[in-house]
């Protein structure tokens, strides 16, 4: 059990790395060097409110016990039960946290099909009313023993449908409502800084880790005897860990070879784009799949995503960085493929967790796991989908999302936060005004030299 | 007094500069410039998007010389820059009316 508890520390740890910083880097590279600040800080604010959000009403309202769910059986918990945490003891903080930091990057990846145009402030008021509509009542459903794992069981190791598929259709649905970018179609949009998204990329990658691995749930039999609690997580965490790492190098490779076909040329954006769809796509199956499987998961997401992100243009739909055609396409593609792939020789088949019916149906199965798994799709589909069109449609004829147009030819940025992300001019500095003056006494001598070293320059 | 501006492919810029010095040329002006020629410029794919980039990096050289020197400075930028492929750039000639040292106040041919 200690080990299990230090592991938790350290895997929480590397789930918020994969928000702050990894995708704020990922997207923050695609987006046009006007743009990079505005798109990392909608990633790091969504942490913030996010996570706030969860410890005040998230937790009642997903999970809403004092374990890993209350299995009541309905569409929400009551998140006012456990406000606060009120009564929700010490040791079970770690889960909350862990929990925690799955929220923050799934409300994180909507930002990228909505990159370059939307105003800081409709992006913190959407975040907090999205969680509490959207994700905290999937992550009940799916996870805490809500409606739907009672009437169609069905296999989501770490968030395919609750963060993925989630994310996914929020991000259509508001790139539909939140209309193009000024430009799109017209205007060159090429990704400013591919370094950073591979930075991001591999960051991923190793949060990944602790997204997947942590993810493991202890049977009750497991929580009888230490012997049989060891035995579940050595043999549980070996498995999911390498299944997350073949199905992703199996995905980067797919998508390179994809995008050699399609257009000729193998590319680090692909190789990028290629890691993270892979991961997307073992998010939900690392536990319930052999290695064949594992690889078959990670080279059909590969190929799936790379042919999906090109489809945007054809519907005109500005889905600036993808997350449709890599969340949500990589995060059907997992969910999915664990109704032919999914074994009962698997981690989760051995806890007893597979429907009645059992293997995936290339392993003999007979279509009941298919189906429960196409269920859980769909009702992330259209739970979401509604949702999210509803607070889409709130915002923009209350508040409104975008920037002015003519703020946004100039940069995001600047309008937004009053600041350039990159200084490589070699000419005029510029000197200290304003609010350089108003320093006071303290900081003359600093102020002085600044302005004097912004006049040499 | 002429004004020799070329150019160039970047990486020739070396070539170019080691070219002018045997030839006594005390000093030049380099900046990393874009434009477009014949060369035009080339595609880039970014997730399936197709990029037509116009304007393809090149490096300017800025020399001001003496009137008999131009033609044998120009030649010799000609043949240190040549690749043979397209895309290697111009040179041309312009006059210059007048030159001031700003550090001696020296004038036109003193201040070469």
């Amino acid at each position: 059990m200690d080990g299990y508890y230090a592991w938790m520390l350290v895997a929480t740890a590397f789930v918020l790395v994969m928000t702050v910083p990894a995708l704020a880097l990922f997207y923050g590279g695609m987006t046009r060097s006007r743009s990079v600040l505005n798109m990392m800080m909608m990633s790091f604010v969504a942490f913030a409110v996010v996570g706030i959000s969860f410890v005040l009403w998230g937790w009642s309202e997903g999970w809403g016990g004092d374990g890993v769910g209350n299995y009541n059986g309905k569409l929400i918990a009551n998140p006012f039960d456990h406000f606060g945490l009120h009564d929700i003891s010490w040791g079970n903080y770690i889960y909350v946290l862990f929990q925690l930091t799955f929220a923050a990057i799934t409300a994180a990846l909507i930002s990228g099909a909505i990159a370059d145009r939307v105003k800081l402030s409709s992006w913190l008021v959407f975040l907090p009313v999205w969680v509490t509509l959207c994700y905290y009542p999937i992550a009940h459903n799916v996870w805490a023993g809500g409606w739907l794992s009672k009437h169609f069981v069905a296999l989501d190791y770490a968030g395919g449908t609750v963060v993925h598929i989630n994310a996914g259709i929020a991000g259509l649905v508001l790139a539909i409502i939140i209309g193009p970018r000024v430009g799109f179609k017209r205007d060159p949009m090429k990704p400013h800084n591919l370094t950073l998204t591979m930075l991001g990329a591999g960051l991923l990658w190793f949060g990944w880790f602790g997204f997947n691995v942590g993810s493991i749930v202890f049977t009750p039999d497991a929580l009888s005897a230490p012997g049989k609690f060891s035995s579940q997580f050595y043999g549980e965490t070996g498995v999911t860990f390498m299944n997350t790492t073949v199905a992703t190098m199996a995905a980067m490779l797919g998508w390179l070879a994809m995008e050699r076909v399609l257009h000729g040329k193998a590319t680090s954006l692909g190789a990028a784009s290629g890691i993270v769809a892979g991961l997307v796509a073992i998010t939900p199956s690392c536990g319930s799949v052999n290695l064949v499987g594992a690889l078959a998961i990670g080279a059909l997401a590969g190929i799936a995503c790379a042919w999906a992100v090109g489809l945007k243009y054809k519907f005109g739909l500005d889905d600036s960085l993808d997350v449709v055609g890599v969340h949500l396409v990589g995060g059907i593609v997992g969910t999915l493929m664990i109704g032919f792939v999914g074994t009962v020789t698997s981690p989760q088949g051995v806890d007893g967790l597979f429907p009645v019916g059992g293997n995936g149906i290339f392993y003999g199965g007979n279509g009941t796991l298919l189906g429960h798994q196409a269920m859980a799709v769909l009702f992330t589909l259209v739970w979401s989908g509604v949702l999210t069109t509803i607070i889409g449609l709130a915002i923009k004829y209350t508040i409104g999302w975008r920037i002015d147009p003519d703020a946004e030819v100039d940069g995001i940025d600047s309008d937004q936060h009053g600041e350039t992300a990159y200084d490589f001019g070699g000419h005029g500095g510029g000197s200290l005004s304003g609010s350089g003056a108003s320093l006071g006494a303290a900081a003359v001598a600093t102020s002085v030299s600044t302005s004097k070293e912004g006049a040499l320059a | 007094m002429k004004q020799i501006t070329a150019v160039v492919k970047p990486f020739k810029l070396d070539d170019v500069k080691a070219a002018l010095e045997v030839l006594g040329v005390q000093g030049l002006t380099v900046s990393e410039v874009q434009g477009f020629g014949r060369q035009r410029g080339h595609t880039e794919v970014y997730r399936g998007a197709e990029y037509t980039v116009d304007f393809v990096p090149k490096v300017r050289v800025d020399v001001v010389v003496a009137d008999g020197d131009a033609d044998k400075l120009v030649q010799a930028i000609v043949e240190a820059a040549r690749t043979g492929k397209i895309g290697d750039g111009k040179v041309w000639v312009t006059p210059v009316e007048s030159i001031v040292r700003v550090r001696t106040g020296e004038r036109d041919a003193d201040a070469l």
